[in-house]
This record gives C-alpha cells, structure tokens and sequence, in this order.
C-alpha cells in the first residue's frame, strides 16, 4: 500500500435524495480531504443519479473512503479509478472582449490549434467553449490569459471507466 | 423524497381510512410495535402530542426532564431489549437538544428513531420562530434521516426509518416533520419496509473466508479472541460460547461487548483497552493469531496501532464492510452476521483446549491481582474504594443486575469489576463518552426490563450532568437504583492531571450540593455512606428496595484506575501503577 498521494476519479452510483450531497461531501471535510472537482448529474441508469468526485490522497485511504461512501444507506455503489483507468473530460468557457477577436489575429490561432470553439458573439463579447483533459484546459486558458479574460468557468470532471461498472446487474440482483 | 413503490397486490387494495398525519405517526409508532416512547413536547411537534394522548392506552410517552434525557433512555432502551429505541422532540432546540444521543448511538451502532417537529413548510428556511436545519445538523450523526413535507410520506418514511435503524450494523435514524404535514390528510395504509434498494444490511460472506479462517484457528498456538457489541446486537451469545468453547482460546471484551459471555466463565479473560486487564493486553503483543469478533479496533482499545499485535494473524468476523483494515490490517475478513458465520464455522474448526497459552494468562492475572484488584476490592486502609462498592453490588445483585454507568473513573472501575451472568447487562456510553448517559440509560433499561434490577452508577461529575431526570424516575415511578460514587472530582481528568499535567487539577474539583436532600426533593428514598462499616448494609438496603433508591458513597477523592495504557502508548506498554 502506498501512501504517496495521486489523483483519483471516484465514481458515485446512489438513489436521487436531497439530501445525499452533504452526506458524501461531510465524509471527505471530517478527514481533511479536498474535493477537487465535484459533478452530480443523471447516469445511464433512470431514476439513479452519479457522482463523480476527483481527489489527490493516498492509496490506502481511498479504499477507506470508498467503505465509507458505500456505507451510506442511498449510495448504490461506489468505484475508484487513476487516470489511466479512465476517459475523462473537462469543460470550461472563456468570457471575452469582442474587439480581442479582431485586433489580435492570435486568439484565432489558439482557437483553433485548441480545438476549442466559438459559441457566440456579439458587439461587446464574444464566449470560447474548449472541452479536453485537464491540460489541455490549462495550456488554453493560459494562452488566452494576456489578452484579458472578462469571466472564465471550469467544469468538474466527467469520467467514464475503461472497466465495466456493473450497476444495472447489481440494481437487478437488489430487486 | 424515495417512496416505496407498492407491489404486492394485496396491499395495494387494502382499504386505506382518511387520517391526519399526525395521527399516521403514531398508528405507525404502534405498527412498529412501539410500546414506550421517551420526547419532550413543544410547538411544531404538537399535533403528533395530541394523538398521543388520545392512544395513550397503546403507547406510553415518557416525558423526560431534557431531551438529551429522552434519547439516552430510548438508548437505555435499546440496548437492554435489542429493539428500536424511539425519541420524539419539537423543531429547534428540542431537535438540537438530541444531536448528543444520537451521535452516541451512532458511535455505539444504537437502534433509535427520532422523530422532530418542524416548521411548516412554507416558512421552511426563513429563520422562523425554532426553525433549525435539523436534518443538515443531524446528517453525520445519523445512519439515515430526512425530511418530510407532506403528510402522504409519513407511512412509508416511518417504515424505512425503522428498517433501517434495526437492520444491519444498527444506527439512530431521524425523521423531521413539518407541522403542515402532521396536520394535512392522508390515506392510511402500513406497509412494514424489509427492503431499500440501494441498501445492503449484511453482506454476503466472501466464498472461501470460513475456510481460511478454520484453517488458521486450527494452525494457530496462541490464538486470542477479542470480542465486541457486534455478538450481542446479532444476539449471538449462544453461538459465541459454543464457539470458544469447542476451540478453547481465550476470550476477551471490550466495554460493548461485556456480558455477551458471563464474567466468571473460565475462557473470559477480562476486558481490553486502556482500563482494561493487564493479561489480555499485554498478550495481545504476544499471540499468533488475533480473532476479532463485531468489534472496530478503537484507539482505547489499540493504543498504537504500530505497535498492536504485529506479530499476529488477524481475523475479522464483522457485519460492516467499511471497518475491514480501517484500523488494524486483516489477513481473513468474514464478512457477515456475527451468529449466522460463528454457526457456520463451527463444525469447521477442531476441539482444543490451549492449556499451556491460558496459563500465560493466568500468571498475568495474579500479577494484577496483588498489584491492583486485591486493594480495589478488599481495601484495608482508610478510604472507600469504587471497587469495593461494584464488590457490594455483585454479592447484593448475585450478579444478575443490569449495571448502567455513566463515564469515567466509575464507569471503567464497573466495567472491570462487575459480574455479568446475563447478556445485555452492560450499559455504558463507549464510544462517544458521553457524560450524563448514565442516569437517563437507566430508566429507559428499567421500563424495557421492569423484570430486571436495573443499577445506574455515576460519578458526580457525569450524575449532575443529567440530575434532572430524577423527575422522570419519580413521575415514571421507575424503579432504579442510582448509585453515585462521589469523589468531589471530575476524577478521570483529575488522574490524567496527576500523570501527565504535574497534578494542576485545572476546574476539575466540584463543590458538590447534598445529594441526598436532591434526591429527597424528588421523593426518592436515599442515603449516603461514608464509612466502611456502612457499605454493605447500604448496598443491600438499596438492592431490596421495591422503589427507586439514590444511593450516594463519598469515595476516596484521589483514587487513580489501573491498570493503565497512557494515551499513544502500545497495549503491552499497559502500567499496573
């Protein structure tokens, strides 16, 4: 077991409930553990909801966590993976001046070496959407940095596993 | 909100009656078979009093002097009749008042449902008059709760609610309730939950782990068994005994675990942790392969966990998944209910007796024998001793009581000196350590048991921390004996202010009120012991009592518990002095 930290995608299966937000996330805050990206979102199941939660902290606490979030009455299940085990994206939008785009004959290089796109523009601004691993993410918002960014969001994570997760399986066994 | 969905045919035509849903709580209540309930009334819970009252003949409310009162007997409850335990409370501080119960028997794996009152629902998060996130409060302590808003929810959130708190490792539960949902109708049909999808109360035992874990019982020449609540709460006791019996390997407990086995059966070798026997500690570091049974490594358990039993194979019998290789690493995890795998793996496992690794304990024991229990039990210098009050306790009771402790000097002194012949007579806040639990415990012990003698002993520190409760006794006419043993100290801190604070006994001496004429002012019979020569005579009066008995003994007021582990320190590091 190795107690040097690394990143890690946990992924959630649980019961749609209000209130099952603070139960999980309170699991990370009493042992000190940063959150850090959280998505909520429907899963491939109906009616079953998915979190998917990235964390930096050591193998053999994960594996605590995990017990942990499994514990609670509502999670269905819950798996952890590296990267390496999984497809992950992350989104974020880029807020900025309308005049940029045609002063600086740049912005449209990185645009388009990026892979990002143009979701609108108007007289006063015009917004970059760019979807992509995590460094890709940062090596675009970099490039975009010195010409002024009016707002700039990012996404959690959103992961799919190169392994199976046999919720539908295990949802059937449970009726 | 998840509601079950009804399937079975027959339910669903069942003919449903219009009710309020405050009076579905208590049909619910009385479903359940609830019979007593322990709550304080106030505004946003009293539609649900109302009904009460009205089928005060099928259920019994018990009006507590504090909240915090009405949880630890649901608890006291709990723990001595195996069922759920049930509290009831307003919106606010009522709810508030409460979160110290269920934290413990959240920590103490406790049956118990609570149920709150709360503002209406449109005035839900507007800062009304005693509105509080109870349910945002109550999450971390709590194995399941949630809200509900609309009167049609109740029957079904009630049922979950006590599914859930019984089933599985058990757990408090909280149910908040709006008042426009207890005054709102609905149609009335009770459907008892027996399952929750996303819910796995006991996890299959892994295929193989039996075998694996006969193998090395059977290999093994120094086993050492270390049990916990988990055999009493499976109701496993029978299974337990035949199990070290057929194997011969030393057994022993931790404080929610005591009674499971009667103190004087020889494979008991006493108590573990930082009060705990010098034997079982100390060959803790010793053994070849450490048996756990329904028990979670606690630190007060484990001292160091670097340093805990590291020479050792460890097995693991337990019903929660999340607490395999928490603390201590295991080699084998059976997973499962604790009295069906005991079953299981007995025609597994071969006959032994181990003689030659029981006398290992046996020299151990004579050595705390001299050194410590010989002077705790039968003091001969000036002074009376816990220890010898516990001693009195035993020949007056023939060990048959229900001992109720609260927390501290008193509670670790009746842990070890205590004798158990029955399962479920040990009764004490473990886990979360809570001061006060003592007093309130023991009426909700006795209601459940009126057969049984029911002791609660306390210090004065703890004892004053739910005094109050003195009324319930006397309005319940809850045949308790309240014993406390009066050090005019917070004593536990006191004797960690002497070892390891250069004796700065920083607000840990009580100047204490007349216990007696307190208890007096509540009707109660009571008498105070100071002397000696006194102490049996007392002991017996207050044991042949038909009716409550306050019972104060002014005990030494420097007297230290040992044997010790200090906090950190290894288990084999355990001080006789």
């Amino acid at each position: 077991m190795s107690t040097e930290k690394q990143l890690f995608t946990i992924s959630v299966y649980t019961e749609n409930n209000i209130g099952l937000l603070n139960r999980i996330s309170a699991i990370f805050q009493r042992r000190h553990i940063n959150i850090e990206s959280l998505n909520t979102s429907p899963s491939e199941i109906e009616g079953v909801s998915k979190f998917t939660i990235v964390v930096n902290m050591a193998d053999d606490n994960i594996k605590k966590i995990i017990g942990q979030i499994e514990k609670q009455v509502e999670v269905i299940k819950a798996y952890y993976h590296k990267d390496e085990d999984t497809i992950y994206q992350e989104s974020c939008i880029f807020k900025m001046q309308s005049d940029l785009l045609f002063e600086e004959r740049q912005i449209q290089n990185i645009i388009k070496d990026s892979n990002a796109r143009i979701v609108t523009v108007n007289k006063s601004f015009f917004v970059i959407e760019k979807s992509g691993r995590k460094e890709e993410v940062d090596l675009i918002y970099k490039e975009l940095k010195p010409f002024g960014i009016l707002q700039f969001t990012r996404s959690g994570r959103v992961s799919v596993s190169k392994q199976p997760m046999e919720i539908s399986q295990m949802l059937t066994a449970f009726n | 909100m998840e509601t079950q969905t009804i399937k079975n045919k027959e339910t669903a035509t069942k003919v449903t009656e219009r009710i309020t849903g405050s009076e579905a709580i208590v049909r619910c209540l009385i479903e359940e078979g609830v019979k007593v309930l322990y709550g304080y009334p106030g505004g946003a819970i009293m539609p649900v009093y109302d009904e009460l009252y009205k089928y005060q003949d099928k259920i019994h409310h018990v009006l507590t002097r504090h909240e915090q009162g009405a949880t630890h007997s649901a608890q006291g409850f709990a723990r001595i009749s195996g069922e759920v335990g049930v509290a009831i409370a307003t919106s606010g501080p009522g709810a508030t008042n409460l979160i110290t119960g269920i934290a413990d028997a959240q920590i103490d794996s406790t049956p118990m449902v609570c149920i709150t009152g709360q503002v209406p629902s449109h005035l839900l998060g507007s800062d009304a008059f005693q509105e509080t996130d109870i349910v945002g409060i109550s999450t971390p302590v709590t194995k399941w709760n949630c809200q509900v808003t609309k009167a049609s929810e109740i029957p079904a959130v009630i049922a979950k609610a006590f599914f859930i708190a019984r089933s599985g490792r058990p757990g408090p539960v909280l149910v908040d309730i709006t008042k426009d949902a207890q005054f709102d109708e609905l149609d009335f049909a009770y459907e008892k939950c027996t399952k929750v999808r996303s819910y796995v109360p006991v996890p299959k035992t892994v295929s193989g782990t039996l075998e694996a874990a006969a193998k090395l019982i059977n290999e093994a020449k120094k086993p050492m068994i270390v049990w916990g609540q988990g055999v009493v709460l499976s109701e496993a006791e029978a299974a337990f005994k035949a199990f070290v019996e057929k194997t011969g390997i030393p057994a022993a407990w931790t404080i929610l675990g005591a009674s499971a086995l009667p103190t004087s059966h020889p494979l008991n070798v006493g108590m573990l942790g930082m009060h705990g026997n010098y034997a079982p500690n100390k060959l803790t570091n010793e053994c070849d392969l450490l048996i756990a049974i329904g028990m979670r490594f606690d630190d007060r358990v484990t001292g160091d966990l670097s340093k805990y039993a590291k020479q050792a194979k460890v097995i693991h019998f337990e019903i929660d998944p999340a607490e395999i290789d928490k603390n201590v690493k295991t080699d084998v995890a059976v997973l499962g209910d604790a009295k069906a795998t005991l079953t299981a793996i007995l025609p597994l496992i071969n006959e032994n007796t181990h003689t030659a690794w029981h006398q290992a304990f046996k020299d151990l024991y004579a050595i705390e024998y001299e050194k410590v229990i010989k002077d705790d039990l039968y003091p001969t210098k000036e002074g009376l001793t816990m220890g010898e009050v516990i001693h009195q306790i035993n020949v007056h009771s023939n060990g048959d009581a229900a001992i109720v402790t609260d927390v501290g000097q008193h509670q670790m002194i009746a842990c070890r000196y205590a004798e158990f012949n029955k399962t479920k007579s040990n009764i004490t806040s473990g886990g979360l350590g809570t001061m006060g639990f003592g007093l309130p415990a023991a009426i909700g012990a006795k209601m459940a048991a009126p057969e049984r003698e029911v002791v609660s002993i306390s210090g004065d520190g703890g004892y004053q921390m739910t005094i109050q409760e003195l009324g319930t006794i006397f309005q319940q006419k809850a045949a308790v004996k309240v014993v406390v043993l009066n050090n005019e100290f917070l004593g536990m801190v006191r004797q960690w202010q002497q070892l390891f604070f250069d004796k700065r006994y920083a607000s840990t001496e009580m100047i204490n009120p007349n216990f007696v004429a307190i208890a007096e002012g509540y009707y109660l019979k009571a008498r105070k012991v100071t002397k000696r020569e006194d102490l049996a005579a007392a002991v017996k009066e207050m044991m042949e009592s038909k009716e409550a008995y306050f019972l104060e003994v002014c005990v030494e007021k420097e007297g230290n518990v040992f044997p010790m582990v200090p906090s950190g320190a290894s288990v084999s590091d355990i001080r006789l002095s």
